[in-house]
């Protein structure tokens, strides 16, 4: 059995990947020497930092607009409360749905509850995904919008920010 | 970009493997070698065509509190409110969209309480009243861009 890493040095390690994974071929080897462990104690960590869910993969985040995904698409749906679970299961499994969430409806301003968002590298493919996503679930008769962004003002924030790496999708 | 540098996003995109050697893995996975996938994501990270390589955290398991929120801007404002929301550093990232509800922003704040008075700073600066749309449940995060 190997030691576990202190509760400081443990800490020290997750400061370290909050800021990334270094670029090496033995980065856990790289983030032992800094937290001055050795590289199983960091691996072992790592491992079960994942597989308690604190994070999903070590992976990328990329620059969507400049790998050509343009047409980023919010659906959005009035699903009856009784059915949303189901139904954003459903949906969120869907092909093309990068991500599915329940909100609350502000209701008379917002009426819609399920949030899909879709992105595709054009509008109009985009538009008949969604349709027949929608009619293959049988949601068509469902209330729905899609919206499309036009333009991105900001990309992120300032003081607080979430810790890099994580996703603010509010 | 080449092809090997579109197998490799998509392929990173999954994960990189939890082991002592992850690029070895990878590059018997991909056909290359450790070295030429290592300068080739430094490469992609410096044009900008990747933002980050690393753990993808839960935000749900960090500390922090996050919305989406929305705001009906006449048409005639929506670069002076544009501006003063950039301004702000709570909001995380900001779209305008096709729709009556025209301005669609994130606020990432250290808690609750922070959320709700950026939200009524926001209604104070701008005689609007934002929809506050915080995540109730969570059915789906898996962010894949295929190229």
């Amino acid at each position: 059995m190997k030691n576990a890493l202190s509760e400081q040095q443990s800490l020290a390690l997750r400061r370290l990947l909050e800021t990334g994974l270094p670029l090496t071929s033995r980065p856990f080897q790289a983030l032992a020497e800094q937290i001055e462990a050795s590289e199983p104690q960091v691996l072992e960590q790592v491992q079960r930092w994942h597989e308690q869910g604190l994070f999903r993969r070590v992976g990328l985040v990329v620059n969507h607009r400049a790998l050509g995904f343009a047409a980023n698409a919010m659906l959005v749906l009035d699903v009856p409360d009784a059915l949303v679970d189901e139904v954003g299961r459903r949906l969120g499994q869907a092909p093309g749905i990068s991500l599915c969430y329940q909100r609350p409806r502000r209701l008379p301003q917002w009426q819609y509850n399920l949030f899909c968002m879709i992105h595709g590298r054009q509008r109009d493919r985009v538009e008949a995904q969604v349709q027949a996503l929608l009619e293959e679930h049988l949601l068509d008769d469902l209330p729905h919008q899609l919206l499309f962004s036009t333009h991105l003002f900001k990309q992120c924030g300032g003081r607080f920010s979430a810790p890099v790496g994580a996703r603010s999708d509010g | 970009m080449d092809d090997l540098d579109r197998r490799l996003i998509n392929r990173l995109q999954l994960g990189l493997p939890l082991v002592r050697h992850p690029w070895q893995a990878l590059a018997e996975e991909l056909d290359s070698n450790a070295t030429e996938l290592l300068d080739r994501l430094h490469e992609l990270l410096n044009d900008g065509v990747l933002t980050r390589f690393g753990p993808m955290f839960d935000i749900d398991r960090l500390g922090g509190a996050f919305t989406l929120a929305a705001l009906a801007v006449p048409e005639s404002h929506f670069e002076t409110i544009a501006e003063l929301l950039a301004d702000m550093p709570e909001v995380a990232h900001n779209y305008r969209r096709e729709h009556t509800w025209n301005m669609w922003f994130v606020l990432a704040c250290p808690s609750e309480q922070a959320i709700n008075d950026a939200l009524l700073r926001i209604e104070h600066l701008t005689g609007l009243v934002p929809l506050n749309l915080p995540k109730e449940e969570t059915y789906h995060v898996g962010l894949y861009f295929p190229v």
